[in-house]
């Protein structure tokens, strides 16, 4: 086996997986990302030589494989990991992603920053502990964040003899609880991260675990539907204008499909304008695509001339988005200043920019319990709450559920310049 | 029916083609840091892809150490003119000229930590308020906590604890007069998928990349050119060997590996098969284990 498992040829059927990790203190999350790029061969010699290094300097007995995830200075140190942190390995199947998120310090901010972009959520629950209070919390911030598939690894195994019992109860309580929340796609693996079992190779030691390995898993769970490929959007991004003497009266809207399926000929509306052409051409460089579907970037050329400028959205003619000025959202905090009722604030929806305030907080969701917080209007750093926005201009928008790209919002503060708040549209 | 899914290349091109628009759509004045190593290269050929027929809408920044191999100054030349945008110069000489900064002496002398002075005053002198350039989050651990849009202060200075939370492809560049962004359209790629890209796309390199016969000395266990920026000590002596290089730096603190590669194939073979990380010869990444986290907190690329 290689480093990166690449070689010149098999590259060009791989797909790109991304997922978040999700575990509280001690869950063994760092022992299971190491383990995964230990055991899938993604750790360079000088890697393990450092961590090997660092092992003994810290007295530890085994090999941490841990440290393999601490960036900064002050997480080495303090033993913490306090930001997002990517890390990337390949199997001749696919390439991972891996947004690792912190399990305590700022936990919502985080964990929200990495499943926004995430296929599929892992969440980590100690075989000992079963069900705490946090698995409930990662489990809703997944749900809420529409991560179509969501892998709970019931870890720790060895310390509970490897006993069915135990896993079928964790599993039991998981199925109820999530039954309330909308995942579509929930499964479970009885693992040790730190012995090895069902992460990437077959455990000997769960003979009454019929599914596959969590690397199995990984590799093969079904991603193909994980866009929206019906309801046609294209934010408009940069217009593409040569002023060559060859391309003359070229005009090219450039942009990444945020749903749906666009082929030339296509009949398409131009969003806020309502004006109608046909697609002439769909292009990436000096390829013509005979069809343009989510993630790609594209420029496309249209039959007529229209006045189109970045912030505008073409959509099919006959499958339009929400249009208005009252979103109602979900809104996750992410700033130590917190919330200002009736405080205005600049916000991003693609590639659109407006203003917006403060109309209306319904309530706050304890996250824990899941309860809805009535009374409770002050929303600080890492709370989640249900809010109406009035925007300064109309969205064309989409449910967040329908489709994550069209149907979320980021709110900033204007006189610091921070990202304050992540935005779920209803 | 056909499944409407990309490959792990084309999904990544998408992403950082995107990026790159966002930064043309974002920032008055942007540019391309090019160091004329297989990242910057990958970059510049993702923007010409983004915009084109446009051309590139951004010049191409070179800070010259004065230490390059002059391979990489020659295919630098060669690409502006092929890309038909303007490169601008950044020289380490002058600032170690004008007394900005103060070359280092002796065996391990590098000009490699000056460069961020010069970066910082080219900058300010030109104004960019965006700079993109080919940095990875697989390069190295401070680097895996970088955001897409990396904010930087009037000082250039990134302030690692206190970033912007980054969602979905919403890219937050709003900043105050004189603070400014480096931009990572490839943040998400490995050393795998650009040299898979670069043969899927057939990207042109500097020879630098491909096995060559030179002059070399051994330090440290590291291989290294001969030239006349390094003062060798009487112990080391030079010998001929085909050698390539994995990443280009300095001459004086970038190292070759043994290798007969000589095609984008069999690199892809020989990288798929190392068991030591591409900065494994750099040995400016090895002066402590924080190295380049302080070098990017005082404004390192």
């Amino acid at each position: 086996m290689s480093a990166n498992n690449g070689d010149s040829t098999g590259y060009l059927d791989m797909e790109l997986l991304r997922f978040t990790t999700a575990g509280s203190v001690d869950d063994g999350k760092s022992t299971l990302i190491g383990r995964l790029l230990y055991d899938s061969k993604s750790i360079f010699e000088d890697q393990y030589e450092a961590i090997e290094e660092s092992s003994r300097r810290k007295g530890d007995a085994n090999v941490n494989l841990a440290l393999l995830t601490d960036g900064l200075r002050a997480e080495r140190e303090q033993g913490i990991t306090i930001d997002v942190a990517y890390r990337y390995f390949a199997t001749p199947k696919r390439k991972f992603i891996i947004a690792d998120t912190p399990g305590h310090i700022q936990y919502t901010r985080n964990m929200v920053t990495g499943a926004s972009t995430a296929n599929l959520a892992l969440i980590l629950v100690d075989a000992r502990n079963g069900v705490v209070e946090q698995t409930h919390r990662h489990t809703f911030i997944a749900a809420l964040l529409g991560i179509p598939h969501v892998v709970f690894c019931i870890n720790k195994m060895d310390l509970v003899d490897y006993d069915e019992k135990v896993y079928n109860k964790i599993k039991d309580q998981i199925e109820s609880f999530s039954s309330k929340l909308d995942v579509k796609d929930i499964r479970f693996i009885p693992i040790s991260a730190l012995k090895g079992d069902n992460v990437v190779n077959e455990s000997e030691n769960t003979p009454w675990y019929k599914g596959g390995t969590l690397l199995y898993l990984l590799e093969n769970i079904h991603i193909g539907s994980d866009h929206n490929h019906i309801d046609s959007r294209f934010p408009v991004q940069h217009v593409v204008r040569p002023h060559s003497d060859e391309y003359h009266d070229y005009r090219g809207y450039a942009g990444r499909i945020a749903g749906g399926i666009f082929k030339p000929g296509d009949t398409v509306a131009v969003l806020p304008s309502g004006f109608t052409s046909k697609i002439k051409s769909i292009e990436i460089f000096n390829e013509k695509l005979e069809e343009a579907f989510p993630p790609m970037s594209v420029t496309m050329q249209l039959e007529d001339d229209i006045d189109i400028s970045r912030g505008d959205m073409i959509v099919r003619e006959n499958n339009k988005p929400n249009v208005s000025q009252d979103i109602d959202v979900m809104l996750c905090w992410m700033n130590s200043k917190p919330l200002i009722p009736s405080g205005k604030y600049a916000l991003k929806h693609t590639t659109s920019d407006a203003r917006c305030m403060i109309k209306n907080i319904h309530y706050k969701m304890d996250i824990n319990t899941l309860h809805r917080l009535e009374d409770d209007k002050n929303i600080g750093m890492n709370d989640i709450a249900r809010v109406t926005l009035r925007t300064t201009k109309p969205l064309y928008y989409d449910r967040y559920s329908r489709n994550r790209i069209t149907g979320s919002v980021i709110l900033i503060d204007e006189a610091t310049n921070e990202t304050v708040a992540a935005g779920m549209i209803i | 029916m056909r499944a409407y899914n990309l490959t792990h290349l084309k999904e990544l091109e998408a992403e950082a083609i995107y990026v790159i628009r966002e930064v043309a759509a974002q920032f008055e004045n942007p540019a391309i840091l090019f160091s004329g190593g297989k990242d910057s290269i990958t970059v510049a050929h993702l923007a010409r892809k983004a915009f084109f027929p446009a051309k590139v809408p951004f010049p191409l920044v070179h800070i010259d150490t004065g230490h390059n191999f002059p391979e990489t100054i020659e295919f630098r030349d060669k690409y502006v003119k092929k890309l038909g945008v303007e490169l601008i110069v950044g020289s380490v000489q002058e600032s170690i000229d004008e007394g900005k900064v103060v070359e280092e002496k002796g065996y391990n002398a590098s000009r490699n930590g000056l460069q961020t002075v010069t970066l910082l005053d080219t900058i300010e002198k030109y104004k960019f308020d965006a700079c993109v350039g080919g940095a990875r989050r697989d390069e190295e651990k401070a680097r895996a906590k970088e955001r897409f849009f990396s904010h930087r202060d009037e000082f250039g200075q990134w302030d690692p604890k206190n970033q912007r939370p980054e969602l979905w492809n919403i890219f937050n560049g709003r900043k105050h007069f004189g603070e400014n962004f480096r931009v990572f359209p490839i943040s998400n790629w490995t050393e795998m998928d650009v040299w898979q890209y670069i043969l899927m796309e057939g990207i042109e390199l500097p020879s630098l990349y491909f096995a060559h016969e030179r002059e070399v000395f051994v330090r440290d266990n590291v291989i290294m050119a001969d030239c006349d920026y390094i003062q060798k000590k009487d112990s080391e002596k030079t010998f001929k060997k085909v050698v390539r290089f994995r990443t280009i730096g300095d001459m004086t603190c970038t190292g070759a590996v043994e290798s007969e590669a000589s095609t984008l194939e069999t690199i892809i073979t020989e990288v798929a098969a190392t068991r030591q990380t591409e900065r494994g010869t750099r040995s400016d990444d090895k002066r402590s284990e924080a190295a380049m986290e302080d070098r990017k907190k005082q404004g390192y690329f």
